[in-house]
């Protein structure tokens, strides 16, 4: 099996869902002679041309509209919008038209668009560049959101996404186009909307997605060689739909939990996993499910400053071991 | 329209039981009139109006218990014969608390116990416990109420559950007669020893009342809870009862009330508590109450069970003053008519059992106090005295002490004085 980083699969997939399917065609901003900010579009201008790799102005609400009509009229655009912070200017086209379109105009056509966007922060780009806002987009109706932590899922949900009919919001993260991990030599496209148990285990439950989904996995593995206690990763891939089941599941096994977010704790992604193992794993339940989250600031700009803000591999054990000793696995 | 609820009456009052209505439905009522007697856990007390008007309506029948707070009757100007609204319904969860408390030997979860009626009766506190530990204390049988918890903020967690379930069967298993190879389900092995209801005819189910109630709750938490030991002592009281039947001489002359030996018992107990103030406290968690006023409880039993009327400043008081109001409260003891604050606030008590023939027995400290003096007959014997076989009246005494208060040494050096006190009994008027 290859092992390929997260960047590699992004590429290659576009690449082969752009051979497999003519409809499908790319826009954004810099992915064609520059080959993207990150790298992801490198080389596809030169094989597919500039009809279907569409360099755009500095105008997300422009491409993004464009990208929303195209869609309506049977095309399969993948956009890259260079950050999520940039894609609040592109707010209204998505919200308003791209999650509406299908409801507002009785199913008369659907907007089979996937907007590709990188968020995280602890790459020293200031507050404003550094963000983790998927839940205004988790929160809408009418968009699915998509959070892969691994190069396989990104495989897997990005061709999940491209085939999907309704607009898909396809989350990145800075600090993970370098991972790496293996990829089989064919990968089906995902079920959107389903979890994993990326890592089994019994004695706690721990919730992640994107990169905070790999700082669980460094945190279990070490939990599990230093001190045996056997973590469950559950990560979570789909923010919309969000599989209850599987979250629910996994806590009524180990009866505790932990989430681990890259966003603002308040009104953040855990806050509505912790209500969904309320609702489902109550009587489960053996202490308070726990939220780690970054530290509610606009993210400072100094590293040492910006390391603090957000969530760790420490402040993670930190929270998981708080939670083991309340259920008196750990004295 | 006004609600009358059933008032909290005394400390420890949780419910009440409506002994009778003196107004009935269509009677007017002016403030201050009393309206109904409620039986508290300690006494029958009168309950006075607050609103003037018509009682309208009553809600909860004579005999029967609800929490404080429930609403038992409603006054009104006299138009509304019976709100519809309000009908019966305060009557319903009576009945739901007491059967819930009926059947607690069984697996009753303090959760869905008496709160019934919505309202915070103020105790009954829930405790603390994970959702998960309360599902597996629901399915064993566990009673979290005596569970310590190990969780944060002592919160039951699910292995104080596994530990207290795991205790249980095995306690069953030792009273369980040997030999007898029984398949006890964990349901069976938590029931209660005794013989579930209506298994058998010749046992007579009789209810808790109020007193007895508070009893069982009291003296299980001082057996429990307090440490006793027990210092017993043998007085030689020939010489006190030849003082007492010389002054219930005198005093009769003088038409004055006659004294018990116990009056006098009372009266030297509180006497040696004033040398002795090391006795007259009361163990606090983290630190000891030094009581400067000197309140002696006098046990007396009474057809419900028993209560302890309390004789303030019994230090001060002379022998007669604590006979004569000892003697008035026991009377009022026996008719239930003791008001709750006659029957707290003691800080030594003294029960006698002398006149059922007891010779000594040993009492159960009644809490906050430290300490409790069990007092028997007094009889004559035969002693030794200068080489001599001599007849004397004997009388034996038990202190009972709280050892988190009080030390044996304390304990003894108190009992010796109030020994010499009532060996001499002209220092026990002095």
């Amino acid at each position: 099996m290859a092992v390929i980083t997260y960047r590699q699969a992004l590429h290659d997939t576009l690449r082969e869902e752009m051979l497999a399917d003519e409809d499908v065609f790319l826009i954004g901003e810099e992915i064609g002679v520059f080959e993207g900010s990150y790298k992801i579009t490198a080389g596809l201008l030169d094989e597919f041309g500039e009809k279907r790799v569409r360099d755009t102005p500095i105008a997300e609400e422009g491409f993004i509209g464009a990208a929303v009509g195209a869609a309506m009229q049977g095309l399969r655009p993948v956009a890259e919008l260079m950050t999520i912070n940039f894609s609040l200017i592109a707010l209204d086209q998505i919200v308003n038209h791209a999650a509406k379109i299908y409801g507002m105009f009785g199913g008369q056509c659907s907007v089979p668009m996937v907007m590709r966007t990188p968020g995280g922060g602890g790459q020293q780009l200031g507050a404003t560049h550094s963000q983790n806002i998927e839940l205004y987009y988790a929160f809408v109706p009418g968009l699915k959101v998509v959070a892969p932590s691994t190069p396989a899922d990104a495989k897997a949900l990005l061709r999940a996404s491209i085939a999907d009919n309704d607009p898909v919001l396809f989350l990145e993260n800075l600090a993970l186009y370098n991972t790496k991990g293996e990829v089989p030599e064919t990968v089906e496209p995902a079920e959107i909307g389903k979890a994993a148990v990326s890592r089994p285990g019994n004695d706690i439950t721990i919730i992640g997605y994107s990169r905070m989904a790999t700082v669980a996995h460094q945190v279990a593995d070490k939990l599990e060689d230093e001190e045996g206690i056997s973590a469950e990763v559950v990560d979570l891939r789909s923010l919309r739909p969000l599989d209850r089941e599987t979250l629910v599941e996994s806590v009524r096994k180990t009866n505790c939990a932990v989430i681990a977010e890259d966003d603002w704790l308040t009104y953040g992604i855990g806050a509505e996993i912790a209500a969904s193992i309320s609702d489902g794993a109550f009587d489960s339940l053996d202490a308070p499910v726990r939220r780690v989250a970054a530290a509610e600031v606009p993210l400072p700009y100094a590293k040492p400053l910006e390391r603090a803000a957000l969530p760790s591999a420490e402040s993670l054990t930190t929270a998981v071991h708080e939670t083991l000793e309340a259920v008196g696995r750990r004295r | 329209m006004t609600e009358i609820h059933m008032p909290r009456l005394s400390d420890t009052m949780e419910e009440g039981v409506i002994a009778s209505w003196r107004k009935q439905v269509g009677d007017r009522v002016e403030r201050g009139d009393v309206v109904a007697e409620i039986e508290t856990d300690k006494a029958i007390m009168e309950m006075e109006a607050y609103d003037e008007g018509v009682l309208e309506k009553i809600l909860v029948e004579e005999g029967q218990t609800v929490p404080i707070g429930t609403p038992i009757g409603l006054v009104g100007d006299g138009s509304g014969a019976a709100a519809a609204s309000v009908e019966a319904e305060p009557s319903q969860p009576a009945t739901e608390a007491s059967s819930e408390q009926t059947r607690s030997a069984a697996a009753a979860q303090p959760a869905e116990a008496p709160a019934a009626t919505g309202r915070e009766t103020g105790s009954a506190e829930r405790p603390k416990a994970s959702p998960l530990a309360r599902a597996v204390a629901r399915d064993r049988g566990v009673d979290l109420a005596n569970v310590a918890g190990s969780g944060p903020n002592g919160r039951i967690i699910r292995v104080d559950i596994d530990t207290a379930a795991a205790e249980q069967p095995a306690a069953s298993d030792a009273e369980a007669p040997a030999g007898q190879a029984t398949s006890e389900s964990p349901s069976a092995a938590t029931a209660a020893p005794a013989p579930s209801a209506g298994a058998d005819e010749d046992v007579e189910e009789i209810p808790l009342g109020n007193i007895r109630k508070v009893i069982a709750r009291r003296m299980t938490e001082s057996k429990q809870q307090a440490p006793h030991f027990y210092l017993t002592s043998a007085v030689d009281v020939t010489d006190l009862v030849a003082f007492r039947a010389d002054l219930n001489e005198r005093l009769q002359a003088a038409g004055g009330p006659k004294v018990s030996v116990n009056d006098l018992v009372v009266k030297a107990c509180a006497t040696a508590l004033r040398a002795n103030p090391s006795v007259n406290v009361s163990f606090a968690g983290d630190k000891l109450l030094q009581h400067k006023r000197i309140h002696l409880g006098v046990a007396v039993a009474i057809e419900s069970g028993l209560v302890v009327p309390v004789i303030t400043d019994a230090d001060r008081k002379s022998v007669s003053e604590i006979a004569a109001e000892g003697r008035e409260k026991a009377g009022r003891a026996r008719e239930g008519k003791l008001k709750p604050d006659e029957m707290t606030g003691s800080t030594f008590s003294v029960s006698n059992l002398g006149m059922f023939g007891i010779e000594e027995f040993s009492a159960v400290i009644n809490p906050p106090e430290a300490a409790i003096l069990a007092v028997g007959e007094t009889k004559d014997e035969v002693r030794v005295r200068d080489g001599e076989f001599v007849a004397r009246t004997v009388m034996r005494m038990t202190l009972s002490a709280d050892h988190r208060a009080v030390d044996g040494a304390v304990g003894a050096v108190f009992l010796q004085q109030l020994t010499a006190l009532l060996e001499d009994p002209l220092r026990i008027i002095a």
